[in-house]
């Protein structure tokens, strides 16, 4: 019943040959820690992301007695979205559409300015990975020694130390779970909420739900969710030109790569002396020296690696570094590179940008503090009166979105004569009060009754202007009137 | 005889059996799939000493835990009838014009009332009370019993032309049918009544003669009809019956007469209330 050993001499087939396994095993990949600029920057990155995350919910922002206190918080129960001065209702929702928009923009527009700079440095699959390999290197070593490690047979030694990694990843997992969740209530009393075990299962599924992702992809998966997982790295190249700043290997001064050795100069040959240093370095276990390629997240680290070496060797750095690859292209042939920063793709992206965001400020500036929701009734749908007048019902939703009770007035035009009458309200008039409460949604069923001979058949067009008293703002609505065919 | 030999490639054993040089390879269950396979095993097993899951000869096996589907729904009725009652026992406790002056009492027994119009009256009376030849439209302003709040419970309560005590009664003679009255005599009070209801009585004709005879007692001289004894209005646009003129004549020779029964012996008091307080809401209350 044991799964049949694949011979191991099959594992790397000639190219095309067809016989061998179509399945490779997948190696865990431990990078060498390296020290350099843009390993400081993505520690900086890890340590503001993950601040601003788990920091964020817990600032307050007073918004009145009977709203809650917190700037940024998801109301799933109230059904309303807080974002500072903001107060988005639920059928406001398409302004995330504009947001993700621009963050869809915004990745593209990095990735054509300097590469995959937002999976190196932010992507919190590379922010957890990276804090996840922390741990490892903090309680085994580093590379050679977690190698060692995973190696060795288990021994007493090993299993500590992988329970002790398990359990800080764990521990992790649970606070970005955690983290979460305090993004849809109140963060405080929720924290002490979920500690008291008193939260919902809900609040527990949910934070072990993203807990247990964390703890796989960042803690099992890694480059395989960057890999297989991220639709990003398929379509990346279509991301690039040939300005595009990436993390490239420069060839023609490299090559031909040959191990140093003592009292040999550099002259004759490349300046990459093959210690693979990059390779090692890097989080997704590739070989920059074989051009940009799919699994390259552009972490920069390779640059950190070879620069320490350059530096050993007193040779120049930037032997891996990030360039266009039309710099590349002019330096092969001795000329001196530029770097474009202004190109049609450039310029396109910033417009777009400032065209959505301008449209989303012109829309939340420009957003009615109420709404007016009308709906025909259809069981009956029209009534002949004793008179002979036609009479329509409609439910009628008025959405008072200001945290204040206010008066509204309620029109009809359309049809001469109507007059409209509130079931629990006025008799028959030309226009209703309604009064709605703070923050909350009205609903009235009403009639509105029109005399025979100014009707225009089966269908006669009816306009509901609601205005507000305060303000005098009016929203304006169209409807329709129904009647028996003559 | 099939021999199970080893395969060079891969190194697996083959099954032994070969067709025309073809062998196949013994690849085992995934250990995983087996693995899951064991554990629903147990789980049935615990399965059946937990819940019901075998037929016995007249019954079946319990099961540890005593679940019901029937039980689950019995106790989701109680609870719903618990999380109710506090309304309901408020609706119960007032009468229906405190019902419609209360706005969260009103807002509740329209959506309650809805729902047990829509079960019990909307056979007949059409949902939303839009009615049907025959059954009155609830929803306009012409009411055969009365259209105030009182008048539409006691309808409600005992109904119309039934076997209960308080049930509304009347009965429009049969004045073709019982020879009271000759057929020339019913077409002219059938033209008065046309006349009635376009608002332009036709004075002096010899219809009139004959409506204030025979009919005016119960549907008034001016044709505006009584809600004591249910007598329709005449002199307006709302036809039971239909208002042609063939109609009016079928109708005074042989009437019909609509019934409704009495929902007090059906319903319960705080479903009548709420019934009485939707359709006086339908649009034509009084």
């Amino acid at each position: 019943m044991a799964n049949p050993k694949i011979d191991p001499t099959l594992k790397k087939p000639a190219a095309g040959d067809g016989d061998g396994p179509l399945y490779a095993e997948t190696v865990m990949i431990h990078p060498r820690s390296v020290k350099g600029t843009f390993r400081t920057w993505k520690w900086v990155a890890l340590g503001v992301l993950l601040a601003v995350y788990h920091l964020a919910p817990f600032i307050r922002w007073d918004r009145g007695p009977d709203a809650p206190s917190q700037a940024i918080l998801a109301d799933m129960t109230g059904r309303r979205g807080y974002f500072f001065f903001l107060e988005i209702w639920p059928q406001e929702v398409y302004y995330i559409t504009g947001l993700l928009f621009i963050a869809a923009i915004a990745l593209f527009f990095m990735s054509a300015m300097a590469g995959r700079v937002w999976c190196g440095f932010f992507c919190f699959q590379t922010v957890y990975t990276d804090l996840f390999m922390l741990v490892e290197r903090l309680v085994v070593g580093d590379r050679a020694k977690r190698m060692a490690l995973d190696r060795a047979p288990w021994s007493a030694d090993k299993l500590v130390k992988k329970a002790i990694i398990n359990l800080v990843w764990l521990v992790i997992g649970a606070s970005c779970g955690i983290g979460f969740t305090l993004f849809f209530g109140d963060a405080p009393t929720m924290l002490r909420d979920i500690f008291a075990g008193n939260e919902d299962t809900g609040v527990y599924g949910t934070i072990a739900v993203v807990g247990g992702c964390c703890f796989l992809l960042a803690g099992y998966a890694r480059e395989q969710v960057c890999l297989y997982m991220c639709p990003y790295s398929r379509f990346q190249s279509a991301m690039f030109d040939e300005h595009s700043l990436i993390i490239t290997y420069e060839e023609w001064r490299g090559e031909p790569r040959k191990p140093a050795r003592k009292g040999e100069g550099f002259e004759n040959r490349g300046h990459c002396i093959d210690c693979k240093m990059c390779v090692t370095a890097c989080p997704t276990g590739i070989d920059i020296r074989d051009g940009i390629q799919m699994a390259c997240i552009g972490c920069a680290l390779c640059i950190d690696a070879c620069n320490t070496m350059m530096d050993k060797y007193k040779l120049p750095r930037g032997l891996i570094t990030w360039d266009s690859t039309a710099n590349l292209a002019a330096r092969e042939k001795g000329e001196k590179g530029s770097f474009r920063l202004i190109r049609p793709r450039s310029i396109l992206y910033v417009v777009i940008m400032a065209a959505v965001g301008g449209l989303m400020v012109f829309g939340l500036s420009s957003r009615k503090t109420f709404e007016l929701n009308v709906l025909h009734e259809r069981a009956p749908l029209f009534v002949q009166l004793s008179d002979g007048s036609i009479r329509n019902g409609y439910t009628l939703k008025v959405l008072n979105m200001v945290r204040e009770d206010r008066t509204f007035i309620l029109e009809v035009a359309g049809i001469e004569g109507a007059t409209i009458n509130v079931v629990g309200g006025e008799t028959k008039a030309a226009s209703a009060q309604l009064k709605v409460a703070a923050d909350a949604v009205g609903t009235y069923n009403m009639f509105v009754t029109a005399p025979v001979a100014k009707l225009q058949g089966k269908r006669t067009p009816l306009y509901f202007t609601l205005r507000e008293t305060g303000t005098g703002t009016t929203n304006r609505l169209e409807s329709l009137f129904a009647a028996p065919e003559r | 005889m099939a021999t199970v030999e080893k395969d060079s490639v891969s190194g697996q054993n083959t099954t032994g059996h070969e067709w025309d040089g073809i062998k196949e390879l013994n690849t085992p269950l995934p250990k995983w799939w087996v693995y899951v396979f064991w554990a629903t095993v147990i789980w049935a097993i615990g399965y059946w000493v937990m819940m019901p899951a075998w037929p016995t000869l007249n019954g079946y096996t319990a099961g540890y835990l005593g679940y019901s589907s029937r039980g689950t729904l019995d106790a989701e009725l109680v609870a719903q009838k618990k999380g109710r009652s506090a309304w309901l026992s408020k609706i119960e406790a007032s009468d229906v014009a405190a019902i419609e002056k209360d706005k969260d009492l009103l807002r509740y027994a329209m959506a309650g009332g809805k729902i047990a119009f829509n079960e019990n009256c909307a056979a007949c009376h059409g949902v939303g009370g839009v009615g049907a030849y025959g059954f009155p439209t609830l929803a306009d302003d012409e009411w055969l019993w009365g259209g105030t709040l009182a008048d539409i419970e006691q309808t409600i309560k005992y109904g119309v032309r039934n076997a209960n005590a308080n049930s509304r009664q009347s009965e429009m003679p049969k004045f073709g049918a019982d020879g009271l009255l000759k057929p020339e005599q019913i077409s002219a009070v059938s033209d008065y009544v046309l006349s009635l209801a376009s608002k332009a009585p036709a004075k002096g004709s010899a219809g009139e003669t004959v409506y204030a005879e025979n009919c005016a007692a119960c549907h008034a001289d001016d044709g505006a009809g009584m809600a004591a004894v249910g007598a329709p209005a005449l002199n307006n646009q709302i036809w039971l019956y239909k208002g042609t003129k063939d109609a009016i004549v079928a109708q005074v020779t042989k009437p019909k007469h609509g019934a409704m029964p009495a929902w007090s012996e059906r319903l319960d008091a705080s479903t009548v209330k709420m019934l009485a307080v939707y359709v006086h809401n339908l649009g034509g209350g009084k």
